[in-house]
């Protein structure tokens, strides 16, 4: 364990390294360099002359990437856009991403293992294929699209505004109703931007199921005369979910990029609509700064999979 | 290729979904070809006269906010779909296939720097980084396609990869080493034509993708530019009016949902009717 | 004479495969008495781990069927039992071990606990009462430091090591038979004869009947009483040991024995059996056996042959028995 620690821990370095450079390379790179990009006559010549410092272009190239990295750490990295701190800007907002993500998250987790245990044990029946075939819909159907129709839907149907972290107008709430009217804006976009995951989660956990069914050990316990369903949620599940702790740090990515879209759809004031703010902006230093600390959490969350993993099996924990 | 075609058919008829999911993409590439023909009015012409009509015989899904027939506009769109789609994954699967067969095929030092870039490029959130290079390069619909292709090849890699360290072991490539063959030849010849079974199943789950992908890029006004008649730029210019005017909002998703379904549907019973092992199962 | 442990009467298996119907068992009759050992040989496919597996009712339903047939067990019929009955028989009067040690036991439990399980649901016992037995059982199976061992994973133990335990799993509540499918088949050669040992040491002292499912004649001859041997889902011939080792009685029995490589003898080549095993969704007409059987006659074409009594406890499903061997 510990032998597999140390070389995680290295990898996951390396990984980190790599990550920086590519972030890098994209900026500097493209065709022009940053800053021509955001030439533009309404841009003030003191904010084109801190662009120039920010990023030392008068420098040497493996210099430039050191001083972004330094930069980057100490927080001295400055937005085109209003002069701020780049870390500070990100920092107002991640904690609502966060949020966001969690209760996402959570939603896949809780939905989709059922879901998926339930499908398994069912194989071909009716609920199987239901289920199957509205997983796919899920794995299709476009997260701004199916917004729009919620939106429609329910303002059409209940009258109630949805977008923001809460209604604008809230004097005169009590403080229930101000509880039930944030977990109603926080709810909607999660439960969106939990389609895609839950679908293909739920997917993975139905095949992780019926290829642990069909085990030797499974036949063991049923020859015990372990009851049916004790073997099926002790010997199976708990064989089925081994794969699926890793496919944690895989959801990262994915509603990541929904929450580019699902923020800015639900007018969410977290870091995916700041970057979608940003890129439009052209604002390279946070949609940088922005795509790197994105990497990072997936890096991270690829480790504390691999962490539970091994805390998980057996095999690997006593190695 | 390994597989024989016979049993293959005889199991991929059996999953109806995946058969229904093919049958729909044939109809989108038959509309996609025949657009110009078919398409009752020009998908380019204004007539603010008649803005944001609904639904009627004479326009069969409606017209735009610039008086545009939105059927003329959907079935054009289809052409820009397929066609980010297809390109797309094209580009994605020569660098996956490339960079997959080069690190199977040689292992060591070749494969572990190749599967470690692999990581670092599965760690970007695709969507995030896709947007932030299409808006560097500036949006069109070959950047689009580009971006799409340069930024999806992961998964292929290692699917490429995976085979190609299996098959470097056997016989029939050991015989070919021993012969002196050059490695490029046994590559080509001997070992690719026989892993491209899994290869064509990610395929066709990644045009899915990269369909779906192009339409958040146009949601968020980085995909095809308007007045390009994309499913996406439909709707997007849509969503203004979403209280007015539901098909401008309704019909273009409809028609990503179905096209992106039926290449997850058709992807899924290509796996299945590949699998030997899956075969039986049922 | 004695009343039998298990009779089984014409036992009837078949799978439903897209391919088309396989007769993986067809109309088997034997019985087993208490404390005897009773083995089913026959090459891989002949049906004789079906048959193990249709005695507790573990065929996966579907595609697999047990079309008819009787299971008396004690006098009552297994095939006639709720399935909450049949789970109260698997593991307490008749337990079941398989070949394959290494994926039979459950990796993410330990072995402890995977042994405790059966005590704790047919026996009522405690935790602790169950962690003793269970201790109890490792140290029966000549495991070492059983009090240890206990908390090991399985991928911590060896290949015998394992095989042990699951026997210890399969005696824990000390069953009336236990069916062992193989059960040194997966094992190196010197521990294949411990566990080998093992196993007749326990029965001896345990006194449980054991019908044992090999294609290893070498196996058979170490330990078993009586032999049925199988072939395409049938019983080809039954008897006692000496009179299936002695005096066989049927042409693909004698194939069986010669196949054998025998360091006595000088032999110049092995006989192996000519031709194949039947295509189970294709079995010839007549005789199962004729096509690859060097008696063949074309009366064996045309009927399948019953079961001739030999004597009173031997029998043999060929009409030429007289003549062969």
């Amino acid at each position: 364990m510990t032998s597999f620690l140390l070389r995680r821990i290295l990898q996951m370095f390396i990984t980190l390294i790599g990550i920086s450079i590519i972030s890098w390379l994209i900026i500097t790179t493209a065709p022009g360099g940053p800053i021509s990009l955001t030439m533009d006559p309404k841009i003030s010549p003191k904010i084109i002359e801190q662009m120039m410092k920010n990023y030392d272009l008068d420098k040497p190239v493996y210099q430039q990437y050191f001083l972004w990295i330094k930069k980057l750490f100490t927080g001295r990295l400055y937005s085109f856009k209003d002069g701020r701190p780049v870390l500070e800007k990100i920092w107002e907002r991640i904690g609502n991403t966060l949020l966001l993500n969690l209760v996402a998250m959570t939603i896949i987790f809780s939905l989709a293992i059922p879901l998926g245990v339930f499908s398994a044990r069912k194989q071909y029946s009716m609920m199987d294929r239901l289920t199957t075939f509205g997983v796919f819909l899920g794995l299709s159907i476009p997260g701004f699209w199916l917004a729009y129709l919620i939106i429609l839907g329910t303002v059409e149907l209940f009258g109630y505004p949805v977008l923001g972290m809460r209604s604008f107008v809230t004097e005169g709430f009590g403080a229930g109703e101000i509880v039930m009217d944030r977990i109603w804006h926080l709810l909607l976009p999660a439960m969106i931007m939990a389609i895609h995951g839950l679908a293909g989660l739920s997917r993975y956990t139905r095949s992780s199921m019926l290829e642990v069914i069909r085990q030797d050990y499974i036949r063991t316990a049923k020859a015990k005369g372990v009851p049916e369903e004790t073997v099926y949620y002790k010997h199976g599940l708990r064989n089925a979910l081994l794969p699926i702790v890793t496919l944690f740090g895989f959801l990262i990515p994915g509603l990541i990029g929904g929450s580019i879209i699902m923020e800015s759809v639900f007018a969410w004031p977290g870091i995916g609509r700041l970057a979608y703010q940003a890129v439009l902006a052209r604002d390279y230093p946070v949609v940088m700064t922005i795509n790197t600390i994105t990497a990072v959490l997936v890096l991270l969350g690829n480790f504390i999979a691999d962490l539970l993993y091994g805390v998980a099996d057996p095999r690997i924990r006593y190695q | 290729m390994e597989f024989q075609t016979k049993s293959f058919w005889h199991y991929f008829k059996q999953n109806r979904l995946a058969v229904a999911g093919l049958a729909i993409i044939l109809v989108v590439f038959f509309i996609a070809g025949t657009a110009s023909l078919i398409a009752p009015y020009d998908p380019g012409k204004t007539n603010v006269s008649k803005k944001l009509k609904s639904p009627s015989s004479e326009h069969l899904l409606g017209t735009d906010q610039l008086g545009r027939d939105v059927f003329s506009r959907m079935l054009y769109g289809s052409r820009i779909s397929l066609s980010v789609g297809l390109v797309a994954v094209a580009i994605s699967l020569v660098i996956g296939v490339f960079v997959g067969a080069i690190a199977g095929y040689y292992g060591r030092w070749a494969d572990a720097v190749l599967m470690r870039f692999v990581d670092i490029m599965l760690c970007f959130p695709s969507f995030f980084l896709i947007l932030t290079v299409v808006a560097l390069l500036g949006p069109s619909m070959l950047n689009v396609m580009v971006v799409i292709g340069i930024t999806s090849w992961m998964g292929t890699s290692r699917f490429v990869r995976a085979e190609f360290l299996s098959l470097r072991e056997r016989d029939f490539v050991q015989a070919a080493r021993a012969l002196g063959m050059k490695d490029r030849r046994i590559i080509l010849r001997h070992i690719l034509p026989n892993s491209l079974a899994p290869v064509f199943v990610t395929a066709t789950l990644d045009v899915a993708t990269a369909v779906l992908v192009e339409a958040g890029l146009s949601f968020l006004g980085f995909g095809v530019q308007p007045p390009a008649p994309s499913w996406g730029n439909i709707l997007t210019e849509g969503r203004t009016y979403i209280f007015d005017a539901w098909w401008l909002t309704v019909f273009p998703g409809l028609a990503i949902l179905m096209t992106v379904l039926s290449f997850n549907l058709l992807g899924e019973g290509l796996r299945d009717a590949l699998d030997p092992r899956l075969r039986g199962r049922r | 004479m004695k009343t039998p442990l298990l009779e089984v009467r014409s036992l009837t298996t078949q799978f439903f495969t897209e391919d088309g119907v396989v007769r993986a068992v067809e109309d088997v009759n034997f019985e087993i008495h208490p404390g005897e050992i009773l083995s089913l040989v026959g090459e891989s496919g002949c049906g004789k781990s079906v048959t193990g597996l249709s005695l507790l009712r573990l065929i996966p339903i579907p595609p697999g069927k047990i079309m008819s047939g009787e299971l008396l067990f004690e006098g009552r019929d297994l095939l006639g039992l709720e399935e909450r009955e049949m789970e109260r028989v698997r593991g307490n009067d008749i337990s079941m071990i398989f070949q394959e040690p290494m994926t039979s036991l459950n990796p993410v439990f330990t072995i402890g606990n995977q042994i405790m399980e059966a005590l704790q649901l047919h026996q009522n016992l405690d935790k602790k009462e169950a962690r003793r037995r269970a201790i109890e059982m490792l140290d029966r199976v000549k495991i070492p430091s059983p009090e240890v061992r206990i908390d090991s994973y399985p991928h911590q133990l060896s290949g015998g090591m394992r095989q042990r335990a699951m026997i210890a799993m399969a005696l824990s509540c000390q069953p009336k038979l236990l069916i062992a499918d193989e059960p040194t088949t997966a094992l190196d050669v010197t521990i294949q004869a411990q566990v080998l040992r093992l196993l007749k040491e326990i029965q001896g002292e345990m006194g449980m009947a054991v019908m044992l499912i090999t294609h290893d004649l070498g196996v058979v001859s170490e330990i078993a009483d009586r032999v049925a041997v199988m072939y395409a889902g049938r019983i080809v011939e039954s008897g006692p040991i000496e009179a299936i080792f002695g005096e066989m009685r049927h042409p693909y029995t004698r194939g069986l024995l010669e196949s054998i490589p025998q360091l006595e003898e000088k032999k110049k080549r092995l006989n192996a059996i000519p031709g194949q095993v039947p295509n189970p969704m294709d079995l010839p007409t007549g005789c199962k056996f004729h096509p690859r059987c060097h008696l063949m006659i074309d009366d064996c074409k045309k009927e399948e042959p019953p079961l001739y009594p030999v004597n009173k406890n031997h029998f043999s499903r060929c009409i030429r028995w007289k003549e062969c061997c």
